[in-house]
């Protein structure tokens, strides 16, 4: 999105909302810093929290996409555990009897989730885009019916016994410091960056979410852009699959069932708004690093349960929303739309 | 001298430091027709809700028949026989006429069950009152737009109503209905109720109002009695400018028909249309509500497929079935609802403006190339003079006019052979309809060809170069601007 | 007669019904075991929990909002009340953890009360991060742990039944739930508030117009308020009655029902939108996914094809009815002008 002024102070004026979400995030990190420096500002820890975010993190960028046109996808788990599962079976078909795999066995059972993803993707976009199913019933629908193929494929069990040199790579670390699940997810989220802010694609992207009625009018071809969308945020969800593979070295067709709310926290608390037309990848990003910051943070303190994390994501959600309340009272509406 | 029902003396109101009424007075008589007409942005609405109760003025007077208030609440103003009719009526789609019209009394008498019988005999009185029939147990959703302000009207005459406002009343209404609506009128003048109608169309003033007043930038400019009102002076009291529409006369560019239409037909809405554009030419098409007229335009502009006949373009024989395909051969549409159809509002003015060619600002892939992005934006915006600082900013900020402006550069950036426009100055000041007048006339004479669907009689009269008048779906009469006037089109359009 | 066959083929429940009807009819062919007493039963006991969770979350999608906390809040407020009376070593009756579970739920109902009616924030969020908060203090605060047994008050009521149904013929019994009572109080009352009250028929106004109804002198924010708490009493009683009759606490076991809840409620036709929806609907909605959780397995299908199932009729059934919008708006619309796509 344009920046006529550039510089961060414009940033930081014009965004309030994510200033928010920055101030917030600093005053975590000073605090971490006086009370738990060792342990929490550590390489261990920053790789830690960067191989077990991207998990979700790519789901909830996926959803963002499609939250940007006005709709939602609520099937991203059910996407997720399907491609991780037939990526899984890819990668044991492909070994061979002393357990090794072929050059392309990871690229390949990694493309075969990915067009998995897609391709769960595009029936939701056709649903919605063609059948006018409202995108949260739609899937919600699909949610079902992916996890429930999911299960048809491993009769409700988890499959295992997968090559080593599959969790090995992709829940390795690049040059030996960062970690793979991070470099998938920065790979994605630039990609759609670029999408979003630098071609025609984004522009009209963004126009569709404000108002579907003008884009028709306009020439746009929503039909088109809905299946796309969708089928990014299938492709999202699938790559989080493959990373959930490498992560638990398992796939099973109901894990990350609380992964779906907690996305969309994410997304809504990264500023993109459910009624469309707005919304920025580096919200999102911001949100995700503040969430997995205080969750992070919070194990240091043993007093404090693992469980109490949701407490404190939902705590934020409800207090940020309410601080924007006020503040959005505040703000004095320009004369012409008050003078009707 | 009886009491004046409602008078508000020298009121001031002003939002964050910006003037919206700067001392504005008005007085109504019991039963006087009354018209409030001023530009979008006038301070029209304010006046309204400050004689309403929704806003509080900052300075000046309220009197009520003679009770003398500083500030009055809602309620109090409906206690005093206000009541407003909103342009969205404020009705309940989703519920019957039963419910629309006893709501109000029942929640007022604070009846915490619901009573079946005694709301509908509330029903059954407030529809007498202006011997409205209509089905009580529909949802008021599926009821033409002109019953469901009748609903509306009879539910403000259910609490002693002495003086009703409304606000343009007849955005949607078609001859027929505008006709009902002004019996309406004169019989509720004729039970001593006054009426306040806003509007900004001269033919409306001029028909059913007594008294009219105008405000421009929150001013009063003058009130009087109609019968002293002529066009030339309404326009210069709504504008300040005196303005002498031109009539167009088109260069004869081309024999040749750009647009050939052969027995055009869509079950239920049109059939046998047959006509034929040239280049430079600008065809007006004109017909009541109903006549058929927006879905011919809709059907050349692809959105709704012709089900018999033919479209040659340039000579060759199309199927449009699609926006797409439409604007493939170079046609634009600049729709009739231009906040719901034609603009991005929230977006930025540049975007607004490129949307429809963006594709041809990037590179093979999609990539923007942003700088061509930035002068094509620059260029339009210095063409059609958009009333802007920044492109940047979200196109609600501007005026109505500048709207337009912006929906008709996002069509003329795009290499258009024939653009169809919609009620193209719909809303729009008079300074602005003129600048977009002439710049549609400047259009024809560089060899577009255009369509203005508008039942704007003057504006088809100087503007275009032929009319089609329609009447059921059908072409009743084409006429030659030069060599007839309002009466004639009025016969063929009825 | 003419006259009610016409309005009852406009109306979407008859839909519903008639696909009921014919599921049922299926199942009897294949199995011969649906219609039998017991199996009835069976359905009806299944209906209680979800039936109670689809009412609440009915009356709020029809005033144009959304709750999708109530499985955390259910699962809060009856954790809260199990233990503490647990730990008291309460013996007595049911009475106490009904009121209980029912002042917790409407407490925690007023929080979204309180943000969504006077912040005016969007329902889905709210309830999303309340949704989150709610199950982080059960876990985190009350550090929330199975409970495998429960007062014996609250057991005995999760039980005892109202009566026995028995199959003939594979001598197979079921027992009918005295909790049904609640079910059949609740829809009565929900009935009575939603249709006979002005309360009620508010609900539809502001699913309608909102600000038409806050012009017409409804109190919106208050009709709102209540709203939000009568789910968290609704959905209590659903939870706690969904432990009693397991006679243990599982307090996770509930989390992730919103959205078959959900489901259940637009089946039955009402709009996600706002506005319009019966009763009626909403249960006839929860019926069919209740009857084909339950009867997949009298059909003889494995139950690993239920979410298959389950999915392909959410999406058919909102697939069916989102082109019967389509179709109707394309008529009367075309003609209005305004949108013809």
């Amino acid at each position: 999105m344009k920046n006529n002024n550039r510089g961060l102070s414009a940033f930081l004026t014009r965004d309030v909302y994510l200033t928010r979400l920055i101030t917030l995030m600093a005053i975590w990190m000073i605090f971490m810093a006086i009370f738990k420096f060792d342990s929490f500002y550590s390489i261990i820890n920053y790789q830690t929290m960067a191989a077990q975010f991207p998990e979700y993190g790519l789901m909830a960028l996926g959803i963002m996409l499609c939250m940007i046109t006005g709709g939602i996808d609520l099937s991203v788990v059910g996407v997720a555990n399907f491609a991780s599962i037939v990526t899984g079976m890819l990668l044991k078909t492909m070994v061979d009897p002393s357990g090794e795999l072929p050059l392309i066995g990871i690229p390949a059972a990694i493309l075969g989730g990915l067009l998995v993803g897609a391709a769960a993707g595009a029936l939701n976009g056709f649903l919605i885009s063609k059948v006018r199913i409202p995108p949260i019933l739609c899937t919600l629908g699909s949610y079902e019916l992916f996890t429930g193929i999911a299960i048809l494929f491993t009769k409700g069990k988890a499959i295992s016994g997968f090559p080593a040199a599959y969790s090995a790579t992709i829940a390795g670390k690049l040059f030996n410091i960062i970690p793979m699940q991070l470099v998938f997810f920065v790979v994605m989220a630039a990609i759609l960056a670029f999408l979003l802010n630098r071609t025609t694609y984004g522009t009209k992207l963004y126009m569709l979410g404000t108002n579907m009625n003008a884009a028709k009018f306009s020439g746009l071809k929503t039909d088109r852009l809905l299946i796309k969308t969708y089928m990014l945020s299938g492709i999202c969800a699938a790559l989080g699959g493959v990373v959930m593979l490498a992560n638990y070295n398992s796939a099973r067709a109901d894990y990350g069932t609380v992964y779906t709310l907690q996305c969309v926290l994410i997304v809504v608390l990264g500023g993109v708004s459910t009624v469309g037309g707005k919304g920025r990848i580096s919200g999102v990003v911001l949100a995700i690093c503040v969430l997995q910051m205080l969750s992070s943070g919070l194990n240091r303190f043993p007093q404090v349960s693992s469980f109490f994390i949701p407490l404190i994501w939902g705590g934020v959600l409800i207090i940020i929303m309410v601080l924007n309340h006020f503040t959005e009272n505040k703000k004095i509406k320009s004369p012409k739309e008050i003078i009707k | 001298m009886a009491q004046s029902v409602l008078k508000v003396v020298d009121i001031k109101k002003s939002f964050a430091g910006v003037d919206a009424l700067k001392g504005v007075s008005l007085e109504i008589a019991p039963g006087e027709i009354h018209c409030l007409a001023g530009e979008n942005g006038c301070g029209k609405s304010t006046l309204i809700k400050i004689i309403s109760g929704v806003y509080e003025p900052n300075s000046g007077q309220i009197e009520f028949s003679g009770n003398i208030h500083k500030k009055i609440t809602p309620i109090e103003a409906i206690m005093n026989g206000i009541q407003v009719i909103y342009q969205d009526f404020s009705i309940f789609p989703n519920m019957s006429v039963v419910e629309n019209l006893a709501f109000n009394s029942e929640l007022a008498n604070k009846h915490k069950l619901v009573n079946k019988k005694r709301m509908r005999k509330i029903a059954k009185d407030a529809i007498a009152k202006i011997n409205f029939e209509v089905d009580l147990d529909a949802k008021v959703g599926t009821l033409s737009v002109a019953d469901k302000q009748l609903v509306a009207i009879c539910r403000a005459l259910m609490f002693d109503a002495k003086l009703i406002i409304m606000d343009e009343p007849t955005t949607a209404l078609t001859r027929k209905e505008v006709n009902a609506l002004f019996k309406i009128i004169l019989d509720l003048k004729a039970q001593g109720i006054a009426t306040l109608f806003v509007s900004h169309k001269l033919d409306e003033v001029f028909e059913i109002s007594e008294r009219f007043t105008i405000i421009r930038s929150g001013e009063k400019i003058i009130t009087g009695n109609t019968a002293e009102l002529d066009n030339k002076k309404f326009t210069y009291y709504m504008t300040g400018r005196e303005f002498e529409d031109i009539a167009f006369t088109p260069k004869n560019i081309d024999t040749a028909p750009v647009l050939e239409v052969k027995n055009l037909g869509l079950t239920g809405f049109f059939e046998n249309i047959s006509f034929a554009l040239h280049k430079g030419e600008i065809l007006g098409l004109t017909g009541l509500l109903g006549s058929g007229r927006t879905e011919l335009a809709l059907s050349l502009f692809g959105i709704r497929k012709a089900d018999s006949g033919t479209i040659e373009i340039d000579g060759k024989e199309i199927r449009l079935d699609s926006v797409q395909t439409a604007m493939e051969n170079g046609i634009g549409y600049v729709p009739e609802d231009r906040l719901s159809e034609g603009l991005f509002l929230p977006r930025g003015i540049g975007d607004n403006i490129i949307i429809s060619e963006v594709d041809s600002l990037a590179n093979g892939i999609g990539v923007l190339d942003r700088t061509k992005k930035k002068n094509e934006i620059a260029r339009w915006v210095k063409e059609l003079t958009i009333a802007t600082p920044n492109p940047d900013n979200a196109c609600s900020t501007l005026s109505g006019g500048n709207q337009q402006r912006i929906v008709l550069a996002k069509w003329l950036a795009r290499d258009l052979k024939i653009l169809i426009l919609n009620g193209p100055t719909m809303g729009v000041d008079i300074g602005s309809k003129y600048d977009i007048h002439m710049i549609l006339q400047k259009l024809a004479d560089e060899g577009m060809s255009l369509i203005i669907i508008s039942d704007d009689i003057p504006e088809i009269m100087t503007t275009c170069s032929k009319i089609l008048i329609m009447r059921d779906g059908r072409i009743t009469a084409t006429l030659n601007p030069k060599e007839t006037n309002v009466q004639e089109l009025s016969k063929y359009m009825m | 007669m003419p006259i009610i066959l016409k309005k009852l083929t406009q109306r979407n429940e008859t839909y519903i019904f008639l696909v009921i009807l014919v599921l049922s009819f299926l199942i009897e062919f294949r199995s011969g075991q649906f219609f039998t007493p017991n199996n009835i039963v069976d359905i009806a006991s299944a209906m209680i929990v979800p039936g109670l969770f689809a009412i609440g979350t009915f009356m709020v999608i029809v005033s144009g909002g959304i709750d999708v906390s109530f499985p955390a809040l259910a699962s809060l407020s009856v954790y809260a009340t199990t233990s503490t009376l647990f730990d008291a070593k309460y013996s007595g009756n049911m009475w106490l953890p009904i009121v209980m579970a029912l002042a917790i739920g409407a407490l925690l109902g007023a929080v979204n009360g309180i943000l969504i009616a006077a912040f005016n924030l969007p329902p889905l969020i709210v309830t999303l991060g309340t949704s989150s908060i709610f199950r982080g203090f059960m876990l985190g605060v009350l550090g929330a742990k199975q409970m495998p047994v429960i007062p014996k008050g609250m057991s005995t009521f999760g039980t005892s039944s109202l009566f026995v149904a028995k199959n003939a013929q594979s001598g197979l019994t079921s027992r009918m739930p005295v909790a049904i009572l609640a079910l059949i109080i609740v829809l009565v009352i929900a009935y009575l508030i939603l249709y006979r009250t002005m309360f009620g028929r508010g609900i539809y106004a502001i699913g309608g117009n909102e600000t038409s109804a806050f012009r017409a002198g409804f109190n919106v924010r208050q009709i709102k308020f209540l709203l939000y708490v009568g789910v968290g009493i609704i959905s209590s009683l659903a939870g706690l009655i969904r432990v009693c009759m397991m006679t243990q606490d599982h307090p996770t076991n509930m989390l992730g029902m919103e959205m078959m809840i959900i489901a259940g409620v637009v089946l039955g036709g009402t709009a996600i939108t706002g506005g319009a929806g019966s009763l009626t609907g909403c249960m006839l909605g929860t019926a069919l996914i209740v009857i084909v959780q339950n009867s997949l397995i009298l059909l003889g299908v494995p139950t690993f094809w239920q979410g298959f199932f389950l999915g392909m009729l959410i999406l058919i059934g909102t697939g069916v009815s989102a082109s019967q919008v389509m179709r109707s708006s394309n008529m009367s619309k075309l003609r209005k002008t305004r949108r013809a796509l």
